[in-house]
């Protein structure tokens, strides 16, 4: 693997909650540049898939690599073990993150989101990142909010301030967990917008979505979970439209009305 | 269907202002009177009972108030509410990390910490402290069963002005803990989970991101910390160090004028905890951004049409 090498990898990636078994060993690849959803029941392991690729949850067995590094880990001898703080914090500022729930920081203006990175973990100039801070609010269609607090914005504004400072790390890989499952019908298509165009920009994301229209307009492969395996991925008009196993067409026909 | 014309044409037919246009007036209604006469009888019987009876005896308060005896006795106790508070606080923040620590033995010391220090009285805590040398003659540095680097005696560690500051603080340094603890469990997982994909430190997600949210939320439980400081100082008169209630309780045992003296006690209490609440409200303006409300001013020239941009 050299010049096929993918540019994220999970290899039979398992992680237990006490006695539930989240996922039973999932492997999954994305090349670079390619748009990824992930779809499934609630409670199958979507979330927390996503989670464990950029170490919010430690995985307790299989590995993920990252450009063939392995994530959260290093080899010694005979074992693995856990890298130290530092390393993992270098590791995780390799993926840009937009939670269900934005996760805005209350106290930090639009801008002052956006930048908070750059600043304090690029170490980047103020001015400098205060600048790159307005161009990407404006990117995202929020130049005239770039000043407001988390709470004066509606919902689908928070969000796309979200997407702007996951996009300030000038991450390898975006991941969305269920993106805009918490916004109100009429603020969906504004955020879906968003991310369509930086998909179309070239930007490699994992995305965990309920949309199944918007998966199929985006993605390039789609990959349905269930009870913490994989069950069926592929392009998304083979996998949406005319699904293999009779599990993934009941789920689409349920979710789709 | 009812017929809407006087309501359209804005004017009853008999001239009167229709109901449509009629001012919206909250009625003054009799409890509204009766609640302002309560206040003037309040009011009065405050008056008459501060500064109509002659046993207050003002001048002797007014003689008393800035006294060089009584100044020196504040003074005492602003420095050793002080002193407490800062390291009373400190420690609480130490304990606090030691009980949300990922290591079980460092949990448990603070939990017992926090338990034994609670349920001691704080007059019994200081107490302890100041007959520490019948306890433990010498103190010394090092490690158990091994010659200690550094040993001195206990009493010439111990005056009343460090009893006094390690037992506050102590006490301060359980209650607190809980206080921290509490606010760090209040904030939400998500800021954590943001400050970790963001690659922030631990110190740079509780300096940057959370330390701000924590204080909001705990501002008004450590002001009630800090204002109990300056009334629990008093504790200290059973060690004999003079603080303002012992300096009035040592005049009034002279003079025998028991409650003027007490009052002009009661009047600097007053004065600090004003002074207390006052920063109790500005640090709830300053960590209040993004909660509390404001006026938000739209550079409104784009507008929400300039939403998304996408194809």
């Amino acid at each position: 693997m050299t010049e096929e090498q993918p540019l994220l990898r999970l290899h039979e990636v398992e992680k237990h909650f006490g006695d539930f078994a989240a996922l039973k060993g999932v492997s999954l690849t994305l090349a670079a540049g390619t748009v990824t959803c992930l779809v499934g029941p609630s409670g199958s392991g979507k979330s927390t898939l996503l989670r464990t690729v950029n170490l919010l949850e430690t995985i307790d067995g299989g590995a993920v690599y990252l450009r063939g590094e392995m994530l959260g880990f290093t080899s010694r001898g005979d074992h693995r073990r856990p890298v130290t703080k530092k390393t993992k914090r270098r590791q995780a500022v390799n993926f840009g993150m937009v939670f269900q729930s934005f996760n805005l920081i209350p106290q930090l203006t639009a801008a002052q989101n956006v930048a908070l990175g750059p600043v304090e973990v690029l170490r980047a100039d103020r001015a400098e990142a205060r600048r790159q801070a307005h161009e990407l609010l404006t990117r995202v269609g929020l130049a005239d909010r770039v000043d407001h607090y988390p709470a004066e914005l509606s919902g689908g504004q928070q969000q796309r301030v979200a997407i702007a400072r996951a996009l300030a790390m000038k991450p390898s890989v975006l991941l969305f967990d269920e993106p805009t499952s918490a916004l109100d019908a009429e603020l969906v298509a504004e955020v879906l917008a968003v991310i369509k165009e930086l998909a179309e920009e070239g930007y490699t994301m994992l995305i965990v979505t309920h949309e199944l229209a918007f998966a199929r307009d985006i993605a390039d492969e789609v990959v349905m979970m269930e009870d913490g395996r994989i069950i069926e991925s592929g392009p998304p008009g083979q996998i949406l439209l005319n699904p293999a196993t009779e599990r993934a067409r009941r789920f689409f026909a349920s979710v789709s009305h | 269907m009812t017929v809407h014309e006087p309501l359209e044409s804005g004017l009853a037919r008999d001239g009167k202002t229709p109901p449509h246009r009629m001012p919206i007036r909250d009625p003054k209604r009799a409890a509204h009177w009766l609640s302002y006469a309560l206040g003037a009888v309040v009011l009065l019987l405050v008056f008459r009972f501060v500064a109509l009876n002659p046993h207050w005896d003002w001048p002797t308060i007014g003689a008393w108030l800035f006294s060089k005896r009584v100044m020196s006795g504040l003074l005492n106790t602003v420095v050793i509410t002080l002193v407490s508070t800062a390291a009373g606080l400190a420690l609480g923040l130490l304990i606090a990390a030691f009980r949300l620590s990922n290591f079980a033995v460092l949990r448990a010391m603070a939990a017992a910490y926090v338990w034994v220090v609670r349920a001691t009285p704080g007059l019994v805590l200081i107490l302890f402290v100041y007959f520490l040398a019948a306890l433990v003659p010498t103190l010394s540095l090092g490690l158990p069963f091994a010659d200690p680097f550094v040993e001195v005696p206990t009493n010439e560690v111990i005056s009343q002005f460090s009893a006094a500051v390690i037992g506050l603080s102590a006490y301060l340094g359980a209650y607190s803990a809980e206080i921290f603890r509490g606010g760090v469990l209040s904030v939400h997982q998500g800021q954590f989970e943001a400050c970790h994909t963001l690659g922030l430190s631990t110190w740079r997600t509780y300096t940057k991101v959370v330390g701000p949210q924590i204080i909001r939320v705990i501002t008004p439980s450590l002001a009630n910390e800090v204002v109990t400081m300056f009334k629990n100082t008093s504790l200290v008169s059973v060690i004999g160090y003079v603080e303002l209630l012992t300096t009035v309780q040592l005049v009034y045992s002279q003079n025998f004028k028991t409650i003027p003296m007490l009052t002009v006690a009661v009047i600097w209490y007053l004065v600090l905890t004003s002074l207390a609440m006052l920063g109790q409200s500005r640090l709830e303006k300053r960590f209040g951004r993004g909660f509390n409300r404001r006026v938000v001013t739209n550079t409104a020239s784009a507008g929400p049409a300039s939403q998304g941009g996408a194809a």
